[in-house]
């Protein structure tokens, strides 16, 4: 299978030559883009309507998994992929942009340290990345594609759901391309607009066959990146864009994993159960703070991490506890995964429920342009839903 | 390129070469037109070619300018702009394709249909649009051109269907607009454009099969601008000779730098559709100035040196500046006067698009569908409604 990557030799070749990677000089657009983002630059909070929406509140320092080292939500993907490359050896990545380390600046440095024939752009053709990446990992080989933007993924829809999540089922077990991961930057990022800002997460939920992971932070990222690269069915592992710089944590150097379609409980409490994936994890700490000191009112945070297959039985027994539950989400709340949770809850919980299950959603409306401030489920918004439960 | 002959066709008072007073001379002093010899086209499946001897009218060339140095001057504004945090998202500037802009206009009828990508400003300037709506669009005013919705990638007037995101998907809705000019039998034609790096894209194949297959009258043009994002033409693409990969559809490269070569050879493309024999293909070799999208500085994958060669070399605008200097056309005073004129029409537009107000709030959720009574829209949580209409 070594020699899998060899393939792909042609793909990266470079007709012109190229400034080096890591060079200081070497930037691009999404790392540029983020420095515009609010929170990464404190010059600009002074400008009322560019506001970060939440505060990071970084996890504690992992102990479990050996030496650590400072890294954003974006070093902690590349050191991710660079241990993923150095152990597999079938392992290729490619994507747009990506040999010289992608817009967002995920992949620095590793087409420098193994090869351009193992991390290599592709043409501008989001379709053909993804049914490539199936082949590649139909073929014994470990792939990793990267849509630019969560946006972007809608040409390669049809690879997804009708090639890569049947493939399994329709060759009776025969064919599969489990150890394809897709990756895409994906949901707000301030000043985003229509087609740079989409949470199409639910899109996916819809489709049994795959898996659909969201981190809410580096230390996760990393080791849910690499669950999903080992992972023996098709992933996709969406990367809060407007973390990619703000979010700093310490992160193991080494690879670990953590178990997908396991929610994680941030926060016990015992009055309100509160549901969020990524960026909005981070609203909802926020959240649950507020409504302590305001209320009284003891909230527990569950961060879902898994899209799909998502973890039923920690969400319930959270509910089954508290009796009330709040979901929140960037996507619009027609058709969001907050209404599959709301109505698998209602089922298991029904005679435990003090209050209807609330969403605090994006609006039903494109991602708008300079309305973001408005369309976006903030912490007042969420805090509402929890004073009317409370009041219920 | 500068080096073309030009033959003089109608001579006033010649004095090549010398800079004379405005005050002194008349508008009968300077050459009405001149006729030059431009670069020839590269042609695939064509028993034919544009020619390469074109004539440019004095009124021409004085309209080109202004219309370049309009979209050269709002574009450098934007750019300042965004610097300032005033424009904010995405924004895709088109500084240094101006001769493919206005070529393509000076060919075509503005009854004609037109669709782009999302690097739209020089062209919705081109269609119709004014520079203050486009400015109030990009810091998103109730002014703009999409009532402030859109942004920068979103632009549309008449007869130009924007401004679309997604790279290469505006090219089949091209053909299916062409299909409606065949249909209607009004001999318009549709000219469908896209980048070198939306070339590679698999639905535009799709739609090259069904413009041939039906004998659209579209123009498939691909702005070749050497870099699709950060990727270079070489690396990206199989063949780079982008106007022979409609295969069966003729093509034709084109110097994209030169608006007398872009309008020849649209004029070209234009009359072979609309003798109904079908769709065109028109690579233009052209660069852009600016990165990819504001985010994007365009000097890590490309040297400065390469740029400022463009520049120095190929600018659109110096070339036809050149053209008509060297050729008694326009005086210096003349052209400066015009740059004042297009620089003080900027700065008004920069001024009403950082004064307008912002579109309000209701807007967010209008829109969304044709609906009439208003239909009630989900905010926030299932229970938040909001009116929408359209």
């Amino acid at each position: 299978m070594a020699a899998a990557a060899r393939f792909f030799i042609r793909g990266a070749n470079s007709k012109l030559p190229i400034s080096g990677i890591g060079t200081g000089a070497q930037s691009s657009f999404g790392a540029t883009l983020l420095k515009l983002s609010p929170n990464c630059n404190p010059r600009t909070k002074t400008q009322r309507r560019h506001a970060a929406h939440f505060t990071y509140q970084p996890d504690p320092i992992p102990t479990q998994y050996g030496p650590t080292q400072k890294m954003n939500l974006f070093q902690s993907v590349t050191s991710a992929l660079d241990n993923t490359l150095a152990s597999d050896p079938t392992a290729v990545i490619f994507g747009e942009d990506v040999a010289f380390g992608g817009v967002f600046r995920c992949t620095v440095g590793l087409r420098d340290k193994y090869g351009k024939d193992r991390v290599f752009n592709t043409p501008l053709c989001e379709q053909g990345i993804v049914g490539f990446g199936i082949g590649v990992a139909v073929a014994g080989a470990t792939a990793i594609a990267e849509i630019q933007f969560a946006d972007y993924i809608y040409p390669a829809f049809d690879q997804i759901v009708n090639e890569a999540a049947k493939y399994r089922y329709r060759s009776g077990n025969m064919f599969d391309c489990g150890n394809l991961t897709i990756r895409a930057p994906w949901g707000c990022v301030g000043h985003g607009s229509l087609y740079h800002s989409q949470s199409p997460e639910a899109f996916f939920a819809h489709c049994p066959g795959i898996k659909v992971v969201i981190p809410r932070g580096p230390v996760q990222a990393k080791g849910l990146l690499l669950s999903c690269i080992a992972d023996k069915n098709p992933c996709i592992f969406f990367e809060p864009k407007i973390l990619y710089r703000a979010a700093v944590e310490q992160v193991p150097v080494e690879t670990y994993t953590i178990p997908l379609s396991q929610a994680e409980i941030l926060q016990e409490g015992s009055d309100v159960t509160l549901v969020a994936w990524g960026t909005q994890v981070h609203v909802m700490r926020e959240v649950a703070d507020m409504a302590q000191e305001k209320l009284g009112v003891s909230c527990e945070l569950i961060d879902l991490q898994t899209i799909l297959p998502w973890d039923v039985e920690t969400v319930c027994k959270s509910v089954v506890k508290t009796g009330r539950l709040l979901i929140s989400h960037e996507a619009p709340v027609t058709g969001g995964f907050a209404a599959e949770i709301s109505s698998a809850v209602q089922e298991e919980c029904f005679l435990n429920l003090e209050a209807p299950i609330s969403r605090v959603c994006g609006y039903d409306t494109p991602f708008p342009h300079i309305f973001e401030p408005f369309y976006i489920p903030d912490k007042w918004k969420c805090f509402e839903a929890i004073k009317r439960m409370i009041n219920y | 390129m500068l080096s073309n002959i030009s033959n003089v066709v109608r001579v006033g008072v010649q004095r090549n070469g010398v800079a004379a007073v405005l005050s002194a001379r008349t508008y009968a002093d300077f050459t009405a037109q001149a006729s030059f010899e431009i670069k020839k086209c590269d042609t695939h499946k064509l028993d034919e070619a544009p020619a390469t001897e074109v004539v440019m009218t004095r009124e021409e060339g004085l309209q080109y300018y202004r219309t370049m140095q309009t979209m050269r001057r709002m574009e450098l504004k934007a750019d300042q702009l965004y610097k300032q945090k005033i424009i904010r998202g995405f924004c895709h500037l088109y500084d240094g394709q101006e001769a493919c802009a206005v070529g393509i206009e000076a060919a075509i009828n503005l009854s004609d249909h037109l669709i782009t990508a999302y690097r739209a400003h020089g062209y919705t300037y081109t269609r119709g649009g004014t520079v203050k709506e486009i400015m109030a669009e990009l810091t998103g005013r109730r002014g703009g051109i999409a009532k402030g919705k859109g942004g920068s990638m979103h632009m549309y007037c008449k007869n130009f269907y924007g401004g679309n995101g997604i790279v290469g998907a505006q090219v089949p809705l091209g053909a299916g607009v062409a299909l409606a000019c065949k249909y209607m039998g009004n001999n318009e034609l549709c000219v469908s454009l896209y980048g070198d790096g939306a070339a590679n894209q698999g639905q535009i194949f799709e739609t090259y099969n069904m413009a041939a297959l039906w004998k659209l009258p579209a123009i498939f043009v691909c702005e070749n601008n050497r870099y699709g994002m950060g990727t270079s033409v070489e690396r990206a693409a199989a063949s780079t000779d982008y106007y022979k990969r409609g295969d069966f559809i003729p093509g034709l490269r084109v110097d994209g730098m030169d608006v007398l070569c872009v309008r020849e050879a649209t004029r070209f493309a234009a009359e072979h559709c609309r003798s109904g024999k079908g769709p065109i293909l028109m690579e233009l070799q052209t660069y852009r100035y600016h990165g990819h999208s504001m985010s994007d500085p365009g000097i890590s994958y490309r040297t400065r040196e390469e740029i400022q060669e463009v520049r120095g070399k190929s600018d659109p605008i110096s070339l036809l500046k050149d053209r008509m200097l060297s050729n008694n056309m326009a005086s210096v005073e003349e052209l400066k006067e015009i740059d004042v004129e297009v620089r003080k029409e900027i700065e008004d537009a920069a001024q009403f698009a950082t004064t307008d107000p912002e579109p309000q709030l209701e807007e967010l959720c209008n829109h969304i569908f044709y609906n009439n009574p208003p239909l009630e829209v989900r905010g926030t949580n299932p229970w938040t409604k909001l009116k929408s209409v359209s």
